[in-house]
């Protein structure tokens, strides 16, 4: 997948001389994950830029960079790094646009390698995600395989909106057949990103996931053989795609959404109150979150009882069955 | 690189030569100066094993403090037990020096605790993973020392790299507007990861104080009597009321970022040979014997010393147990709380649900 965003990042800035890439050491070093590599070699030190380590100042002149007409593309080393930043973020990267009454875009893209599993030090495994899906003005997007990253990555910076890009990095190195033939300009029409994806269709539980969790929800459906899962990659976290999802549900008639990040206010919940909304009378039991626990990412040693795993999204299959 | 060095405190040479400053320095009586060599080798010895360690797969990741034992050994021992220090994640001399276990680090670093010591006891913060967070908590935390008119000082510990942040700069000006008793210590080791020192600051870092409002000093920070020195003054004018000071060390990063770095990729290796040559440890060596100070059996004893406490390393994180999964809902909040508890209930049922099914 590292790959994947690599070529991506790449294609964009062939097609758009405004687009810039700043980050912490993301030149020389391309990147602590190597995401960026060989892009400051090939588009020199004014397109990719190492930025003083400061992630509010990083985002603040992005700001100040749109403005000018760039198009910059931003690095936060780790998720938790993002909220030296997150006052940028939502105070002026979300709302600019609206201020001005349209008259100036904000098209910037934030790139956030997010989630844990890798067993990092504090810090460095958090989902996020949720904090920036209830902010009006942001659009949320990840990328649960290589070509999805490759294809998104893409189309998060052509976007004219602020996205935040949450990278799953413990899927960085997981490998898939990319295909970079799609001309970038046809992009939307070959796989709208805003959309959901059914990745795996089943009958009985309809699964859903997005980023980090899309494999292991993927894995849950293998090796689920009583239980026929259905899994819909959200991919978008803002906007969600609630009528893909709707008309899965409407299918199997029963839903189990997974995420890595804490249950409570999360992007479960949104989805939870939408689906028993519009499938009211089709749900045949109550929507069921897997995700995880209310307290600060654990000590690595104990990360893999935080995150959800096949066991647990297939014992949330077998309870909504049990309805 | 000369340049730079031109304005640093220094007391004694990389050769190992004791020479004076006009403004600054120190007497030591000789227990005290074997105290400072011991304290930098056994540091590095505690480094050199957890830099092992984690290669061996026993650590999630390891910050090494290589070539920094002067740093953080001198400015810590200056300090006194009622002295509060503020460390980030490299700083394991001034750790070792406020008296936590080396075990308590390789605790967090092994990934059994995200942190665990009780500042309280040691006058020494958690480990600031963050960058600068812990120096705006200095700085408050120095603030109450002057609201309770106690003569105690804050030491707060970053880098280079910090001096970029916000909280950092923020952090001097609450500092200089109450005149609180901290004193920023800053390891200018040259590297934020990959990037230079000149890409957080386009003048020397020391210089930067004056434009805060209060003195900045710059102290050879591989000269473990010169940082002593500069810290010892730095710690009186904070404690006699006179405010903030900002201290240089202008040092080197030996080694990697963290174990997950790999500095080849972008600095030359000459640098690291000439950086070699000021090796902390060897000038005092080199001084102690000279003088007299201390002799072979002397050295001897610390390098066994050192491999005891090796020793006792890795015994002791290969027998760390692995935490109880349902801890990590413990202290989550300091009072009851009902949704915690809940959790708590269903993953103990949950994983209880797995025994059954074998038995």
């Amino acid at each position: 997948m590292v790959k994947a965003i690599n070529s991506g990042l790449r294609k964009a800035m062939e097609r758009d001389p405004k687009v810039i890439l700043f980050g912490q050491d993301i030149g020389r070093l391309g990147g602590v994950f190597r995401v960026t590599d060989g892009l400051q070699k090939d588009f020199g030190e004014h397109r990719v830029m190492d930025a003083p380590l400061a992630e509010s100042g990083i985002i603040g002149t992005a700001v100040g960079l749109a403005m000018r007409g760039y198009r910059p593309v931003l690095e936060i080393q780790f998720d938790g790094f993002v909220y030296p930043g997150f006052d940028q973020i939502v105070s002026q990267v979300a709302k600019f646009h609206r201020r001005m009454a349209g008259a100036i875009a904000m098209p910037i893209t934030i790139r956030i390698p997010y989630g844990g599993g890798i067993g990092a030090v504090e810090h460095h495994s958090e989902s996020p995600e949720a904090y920036f899906a209830h902010t009006a003005g942001l659009r949320v997007l990840t990328p649960a395989d290589p070509q999805a990253a490759y294809l998104t990555i893409q189309q998060a910076i052509a976007c004219n909106d602020p996205v935040i890009y949450f990278e799953p990095k413990r899927r960085y190195w997981d490998k898939g057949e990319v295909d970079e033939s799609l001309a970038a300009l046809e992009l939307g029409a070959v796989a709208d990103p805003w959309r959901a994806r059914v990745v795996h269709t089943g009958s009985d539980v309809t699964v859903a996931c997005y980023g980090p969790m899309v494999r292991t929800c993927l894995e849950a459906a293998e090796a689920s053989t009583d239980i026929s899962l259905e899994v819909v990659d959200m991919q978008s976290i803002s906007p969600l795609d609630l009528e893909t999802l709707a008309s899965s549900v409407e299918r199997t008639s029963r839903l189990v959404v997974v995420h890595e990040a804490s249950m409570s206010g999360g992007v479960g919940a949104e989805i939870a109150a939408h689906i028993s909304e519009k499938c009211f009378y089709t749900l045949e039991a109550p929507v069921i979150r897997v995700t995880g626990f209310d307290v600060p990412y654990p000590a690595s040693r104990l990360e893999e009882y935080f995150l959800p795993d096949l066991d647990r999204v297939i014992d949330a299959a077998e309870r909504v069955m049990r309805y | 690189m000369t340049e730079d060095r031109m304005r640093a405190v220094q007391l004694l040479t990389p050769e190992g030569q004791r020479v004076s400053h006009p403004d600054y320095d120190i007497t030591l009586s000789d227990s005290e100066l074997r105290g400072l060599y011991r304290d930098m080798v056994l540091v590095r010895r505690i480094d050199t094993e957890a830099t092992a360690l984690q290669r061996q797969g026993e650590l999630g990741l390891w910050a090494s403090c290589l070539g920094q034992e002067a740093a953080q050994v001198g400015s810590a021992r200056a300090m006194a037990p009622n002295d509060f220090a503020f460390p980030t994640f490299r700083e394991h001399g001034v750790t070792w020096c406020r008296g936590i276990a080396p075990l308590e680090i390789l605790a967090m670093f092994r990934g059994v605790t995200t942190g665990g010591w009780d500042p309280q006891v040691n006058k020494c913060g958690p480990y600031s993973i963050v960058i600068g967070a812990q120096v705006l908590h200095g700085v408050g935390y120095a603030m109450g020392i002057q609201f309770d008119g106690a003569e105690d000082v804050a030491v707060t510990y970053f880098g280079d790299g910090a001096m970029a942040q916000g909280d950092v700069n923020e952090a001097f000006v609450f500092a200089a507007s109450f005149s609180a008793p901290v004193v920023f210590f800053c390891q200018n080791n040259q590297w934020a990861i990959s990037q230079p020192r000149d890409r957080q600051s386009n003048v020397q870092i020391y210089e930067r104080a004056a434009g805060f409002g209060f003195p900045g000093v710059q102290v050879d920070g591989n000269d473990v009597l010169a940082v002593m020195a500069v810290t010892k003054v730095a710690l009186e004018r904070a404690r006699t009321g006179n405010g903030p000071t900002l201290i240089e060390a202008y040092t080197y990063r030996m080694g990697a970022h963290t174990t997950s770095d790999d500095p080849t990729r972008y600095r030359l290796a000459g640098e690291l040979e000439t950086w070699r040559l000021r090796d902390p440890i060897e000038r005092l060596k080199v001084y102690l014997a000279r003088q007299g100070i201390a002799d072979r059996s002397f050295f001897d004893h610390i390098e066994q010393e050192g491999e005891e406490l090796a020793l006792h390393i890795r015994d002791g994180v290969r027998g760390m147990v692995p935490p109880r999964p349902e801890s990590m809902f413990d202290d989550v909040y300091a009072e009851a709380h009902a949704r915690i508890d809940e959790q708590r209930s269903e993953m103990l049922e949950y994983l209880s649900s797995f025994q059954d099914s074998v038995g």
